[in-house]
């Protein structure tokens, strides 16, 4: 591991052991009282989510129109991503729910299409493992899809009625709620840029092998 | 004519007059529609009455459905004596072989949706011949928005392994806000007082989604289908 | 195009190699024949030649283009692959029309009538083409693949399930374009019927090349020969 690798891993360490702390510190919210507190880490999840989708997306592109071929390795590692933090909100969403609204789910447009991007990315998965040769192009075009989906996604939130707290609650959050929140942003981030670098990396390597065991018998 | 519409003009005859002889994915694929529709009704219709909405969601699924078994068996004929291998070794504009094949499956899915839409108006009593225009508009605008994305996953999964399933797992995820907008469209102008402004209010979405992916679509049709 | 060069090519699938080291270079008037066991990578290396494939390491030049140049180099190539290309429900004359049209030539009516009669099946013209034997549908498929006049011709196992009469004719057919000056790669197991007809031949065992012992002997003690070598 790189030194800025091994820094990264101890801070993101460190403010992980800490955050707990932090949000214990946070005030209690008028209405939902201490339960709301799950939100700590599921905004953040939920953001770095749509990052993950994002990066996949790019990725994609970069792979099909930049004909750079190990773009691919780091599709593979956003897409994964993207199905772990997806997998990580919706859970931490309906826990939420479970307690703040009294249902484990409600057909909102923000959640559905949370589900349905995860959807997407739980696809790719099976494509890249059933499709066979040729499939990391294919990938890159259902995850280049997915990416141009997200804004068709967002915009459906403004315009369906919707249990979910509209965007805007962000900014209106008293300062004594706003700092854990960035800390856990920050927390987050950084983990995903590690857990996207190691699975990139880990992709290289393979790739690696495979070229000396090819090149083993051309001898 | 400019090149690109003299191959879309040709490959949309070439499949209309296959399909002429044999009539085989018309006649199945609107047998099976029709099918769809019936076996949603016998579940979501209580004491002898449709549930709200759901002749407008009865509707989109069948389309759904449907339009997921023609676009596999398309492609699987263009598979079955390899004549995709041809039309790729063309000189022909990459872009223009996918809108040949597009313009062959909204015209199917077209036809079977001439069935299937006086079918719902037929079962659930639904105002499709007063709301006809709008209904029209947004039948058309879905399943352009499905077909667009359909046919460029189809002609990618022609040559990976487990096609037929990786289809739909697919395809039905990235199509959900043309679900969403079909039926929530379709349902407002179904109400007892139907909602024009909420219909046009989907089918702009419908327009915008069809751009965005048609475009999309031609765009990354030549890149992915190159080994 | 009047040389089809092969350079270092190799094509992988993850761990296996389908093809290495493939080398050769051609000239327009040649009948070069790629001779090998099943799996040996002749599909492989013809659909790399077709442009539907790309090496995974060299390059294939045609003349002074490359593969890169799309459309202009698919103009010169023309395919016979082992399915045929053709659609059982279109008759003869529809499956030409609708290639000719395809490849954007001109006078496409008369281009039509002038392959059914070199084929012989002017008067099966109107007929599908599901309905006719493997000869009749070999044929059709051949003059769709030589309609626009490719100066490369591939052919894969073209000889598969021919009868005397239709092999004698394919060969002519070869052997006049190979007298236009068209360059042709053909694949194929039919060593006795393709001895004498190729000017070259290349032996793929696993992928890999093996030269040529040119000892004199027929094709198929030379081809035995390249076998136990390997």
């Amino acid at each position: 591991m790189t030194r800025s690798m091994v820094v990264m891993v101890a801070l993101a360490a460190g403010m992980f052991a800490i955050a707990p702390w932090l949000i214990n510190g946070a005030p209690s919210e008028a209405t939902m009282g201490l339960v709301y507190k799950i939100y700590f880490f599921h905004m953040p999840s939920a953001w770095m989510f749509l990052v993950a989708a994002t990066t996949a997306g790019v990725a994609s592109f970069r792979l099909l129109f930049l004909k750079r071929p190990r773009a691919d390795h780091w599709v593979i590692a956003a897409a994964e991503l993207a199905v772990l933090f997806g997998a990580f909100t919706l859970v931490t969403g309906p826990l939420w729910a479970r307690k703040s609204w009294g249902v484990w789910w409600v057909w909102d447009a923000r959640l559905t299409s949370s589900l349905m991007l995860f959807m997407i990315f739980v696809a790719y998965s099976l494509l890249r493992r059933y499709g066979g040769p040729g499939s990391d192009k294919l990938g890159a075009g259902l995850a280049l899809f997915g990416m141009a989906n997200v804004p068709f996604i967002y915009v459906s939130v403004n315009y369906w009625r919707t249990f979910h707290p509209p965007t805007s609650v962000v900014p209106k959050l008293p300062v004594e709620m706003g700092i854990p929140l960035w800390f856990c942003v920050t927390a987050f981030t950084l983990l995903f840029v590690i857990l996207l670098r190691v699975r990139a990396h880990l992709e290289h390597q393979r790739e690696r092998v495979e070229a000396l065991y090819l090149a083993e018998d051309e001898a | 004519m400019s090149a690109f519409a003299r191959i879309v003009w040709v490959i949309v005859k070439k499949d209309l007059t296959v399909e002429v002889r044999s009539l085989e994915i018309l006649s199945t694929t609107m047998f099976f529609a029709v099918t769809v529709v019936l076996m949603f009704s016998f579940g979501l219709v209580v004491d002898g009455r449709p549930l709200n909405d759901v002749a407008a969601a009865i509707l989109w699924v069948a389309i759904a459905f449907s339009g997921t078994l023609a676009l596999g068996r398309t492609f699987e004929r263009e598979r079955h004596n390899d004549t995709l291998r041809a039309l790729l070794l063309a000189p022909a504009d990459r872009p223009a072989l996918y809108m040949g094949k597009l313009l062959g499956i909204l015209l199917l899915m077209g036809l079977v949706e001439l069935v299937l839409v006086p079918l719902i108006g037929l079962l659930f009593n639904a105002p499709v011949i007063q709301q006809g225009m709008l209904l029209g508009l947004l039948v058309a605008a879905g399943t352009l928005g499905f077909a667009a994305v359909g046919t460029l996953f189809a002609a990618m999964l022609m040559r990976a392994r487990s096609r037929d399933v990786l289809l739909p797992i697919m395809l039905y995820p990235m199509t959900v806000p043309v679900m969403i907008a079909g039926v929530r469209g379709t349902a407002a102008l179904f109400q007892p007082t139907p909602d024009a402004a909420v219909a046009q209010f989907w089918l702009s979405l419908l327009a915008a989604f069809d751009v965005v992916f048609v475009i999309l679509a031609l765009w990354t049709f030549e890149p992915v289908m190159t080994d | 195009m009047n040389r089809l060069s092969v350079v270092d090519v190799a094509r992988h699938y993850g761990r296996r190699k389908a093809l290495s080291q493939i080398n050769f270079t051609c000239d327009a008037g040649e009948i070069v024949g790629l001779l090998g066991p099943n799996g040996a990578g002749k599909s492989t290396l013809l659909n790399i030649l077709a442009t539907l494939l790309a090496p995974s390491v060299g390059r294939v030049e045609y003349g002074n283009l490359i593969p890169a140049d799309g459309a202009a180099v698919r103009a010169q190539i023309g395919m016979l692959g082992h399915d045929l290309f053709l659609y059982p429900e279109l008759t003869a004359r529809e499956n030409l029309a609708f290639f000719g049209h395809l490849y954007g030539l001109g006078d496409v009516a008369a281009r039509v009538r002038a392959a059914l009669d070199r084929s012989g099946l002017a008067g099966r013209a109107d007929d599908q083409v599901g309905g006719f034997s493997r000869g009749m549908r070999q044929r059709v498929a051949l003059e769709r693949a030589l309609l626009h006049d490719p100066k490369l011709i591939l052919l894969d196992e073209p000889f598969t399930g021919l009868d005397q009469a239709s092999t004698r004719a394919l060969v002519e057919r070869l052997q006049d374009r190979q007298r236009a000056g068209c360059l042709i790669v053909l694949a194929t197991h039919d060593l006795d019927v393709v001895d004498g007809l190729l000017t070259r031949a290349l032996f793929l065992i696993n992928g890999r090349q093996s030269i040529d012992s040119r000892s004199g002997g027929s094709l198929r003690e030379r081809y035995q020969q390249a076998v136990a070598g390997a």
